[in-house]
């Protein structure tokens, strides 16, 4: 398999406000601290960490939302680590995003068929009508749906929108960034099958971002472990899983409610 | 594929809501058009020429009272001119200051405030400190000092409720688009690929519309008014042409001998400028799918 991305010694700091003083530039707080992973073709990885270990930032880094400050990353062998807007337009449709809170990530004032859409016709996709037909039958959604605003819709629906979006620019990556985190429990499993399924049909590679483990678990073949901006573990996700080499990993695994709490982890049935 | 057929119907159960217009949209709505109506068609349904004087029916008094002659519907006023004619004339000067400036000022003020507030950086810091620096200039001062400047009349009135008034919307409008702009649809749309200045106009816009629609109604309100202020102190058009803000500063000095020389115009004025601020309210509910 090739890497679909390689990412070299990453670093990313960002400005603080808080601390900007009355004139002059506000003071920079580092991020990540030199980041080196590859992702491979079909891949799915999970980034797990704590709040503010750096993982949202380290996925809107990957596509290119944020410009990292030093290291590289490549996409597909091409570097776009300080690619302008511009450069970047014609990759886009490769990389998609799903995001975190679907009702802020969904404009309240387009109907769900043209929020699906736009992008399509930002890259000048034929037969756009059919693609949104066929982007809500993948997600399981009715068509009359598009016809909908998203705050008709439930959370779980309007993640699926967000999902719908992202798979009919038919891209190569997509970053899900906590996309079940704001569901209830049957929605959660619902939305996880859906992207399970999509990822084994599409043939897609995805970066699967969330701090439950047992969802990682789930749906992940190998697993990054991001602890202050740093990675504490990248391996196999039945590797890490049976035996956790690091104690922020171990401290992670530890937190989890497990079915039977007298068994160790890899001993848990499903 | 596999995963393309759901295995569950999802209710949609949205399409059969509906909703009906509100007493307050009506009520603004119909206000407003009866004044259109009659500010369009005043040479029509005037029944007397509002300049027209004549002292035998000097201080007439509107017609459920003793003394009124018919046809003479509010009375007249203290130079034998009918006050409903005049009204209705006033009401032309009224309804094309508030349509004329209103839409500049807000597509002016609009303007400048969604650049400032999506874009940020250097245009939001020479959009932003203009904006304060305009706004430390006390405002009625400031449009009597530009129709000093320019001479009174129509157009002086509308330019100065422009250049006084769209640091209004541009703050509000900055504000908002502020907001909008840190929500995940504005990542959503550039993940996609969108230019700025797209994203601005049909992501931000659309969000930020419902406000300025709100805010133009009630800047037209305000036109209303300050043309009134300005007509009031004889800053507006010449004299002769009847003004809402004229009939007012006459029936003031009568106000004891013919009280309807002084209240019509002003129940008039009320009326208009409470319609349409009410206006902008019932519209921010239509146009809000989240409220609908």
């Amino acid at each position: 398999m090739t890497d679909l991305y390689t990412v070299t010694d990453m670093h990313l700091s960002l400005a603080d406000m808080v601390n900007k003083p009355l004139f002059g530039s506000a003071p920079r707080i580092d991020i990540l601290h030199g980041l080196s992973f590859s992702i491979k073709r079909g891949e799915v990885l999970g980034i797990v960490g704590g709040s503010g270990s750096g993982k949202s930032t380290l996925g809107r880094v990957l596509v290119r939302l944020l410009e990292p400050s030093r290291g590289q990353v490549l996409f597909d062998g091409q570097d776009i680590t300080h690619l302008n807007e511009d450069a970047l337009r014609p990759l886009r449709r490769r990389f998609q995003m799903i995001f975190q809170d679907p009702m802020s990530s969904l404009n309240p004032r387009r109907t769900v068929g043209s929020i699906i859409a736009a992008p399509l016709k930002l890259h000048g996709f034929d037969r756009i009508s059919v693609r949104v037909d066929q982007a809500l039958d993948h997600v399981g959604l009715p068509r009359s749906f598009r016809t909908r605003y998203p705050h008709e819709l439930s959370g779980g629906q309007r993640q699926r929108v967000g999902i719908a979006r992202a798979i009919a620019m038919e891209p190569e990556f997509i970053l899900a960034d906590e996309i079940v985190s704001g569901l209830d429990v049957s929605s959660q499993a619902q939305v996880l099958k859906l992207l399970a399924d999509l990822v084994a049909d599409l043939g897609l590679t995805l970066a699967f971002i969330s701090h439950d483990l047992s969802v990682i678990r789930r749906l992940c073949g190998t697993v990054m472990v991001l602890y202050q901006g740093r990675i504490v573990e990248h391996r196999a996700s039945d590797a890490l899983f049976a035996a956790p080499e690091a104690a922020y990993t171990r401290e992670l695994l530890g937190a989890i409610p497990l079915p039977d709490p007298d068994q160790p982890w890899g001993a848990q049935a499903g | 594929m596999p995963s393309s057929t759901p295995g569950f119907a999802m209710l949609d159960a949205r399409a059969m809501v509906k909703r009906r217009l509100g007493l307050r949209l009506w009520l603004s709505g119909g206000w407003l058009v009866v004044l259109v109506v009659a500010a369009t068609f005043a040479p029509w349904l005037a029944p007397h020429n509002p300049l027209e004087q004549d002292l035998f029916t000097s201080r007439l008094p509107p017609f459920w009272m003793a003394g009124a002659e018919p046809g003479y519907w509010l009375g007249t006023d203290s130079l034998g001119r009918d006050v409903l004619s005049r009204i209705m004339y006033g009401a032309r000067i009224a309804l094309v200051v508030a349509l004329i400036a209103g839409t500049a000022t807000a597509l002016i003020g609009a303007t400048l405030g969604l650049i400032a507030g999506y874009f940020r950086g250097w245009a939001d810091l020479v959009i932003s400190r203009l904006v304060d620096i305009w706004m430390a200039f006390p405002p009625v001062l400031f449009a009597i000092l530009l129709i000093a400047v320019m001479g009174p009349g129509l157009v002086s009135v509308i330019v100065a409720i422009i250049v006084i008034d769209w640091t209004r919307f541009a703050r509000v409008v900055r504000a908002e688009a502020m907001a909008q702009g840190a929500m995940d649809y504005v990542a959503s749309a550039q993940v996609a690929g969108q230019k700025r200045l797209g994203t601005m106009l049909t992501e931000i816009l659309p969000n930020v519309l419902p406000t300025i629609v709100v805010l133009l109604t009630l800047e037209m309100g305000i036109a209303v008014i300050v043309e009134a202020i300005l007509s009031f102190v004889n800053l507006s058009i010449s004299t002769d042409f009847p003004t809402w803000g004229g009939m007012i500063a006459e029936g003031r000095t009568s106000v004891h001998q013919a009280w309807w020389v002084l209240v019509f115009p002003l129940a008039t004025l009320f009326l208009t400028v409470l319609s349409f601020s009410q206006l902008g309210e019932g519209l921010k509910d239509r146009f809000d799918p989240v409220l609908r």
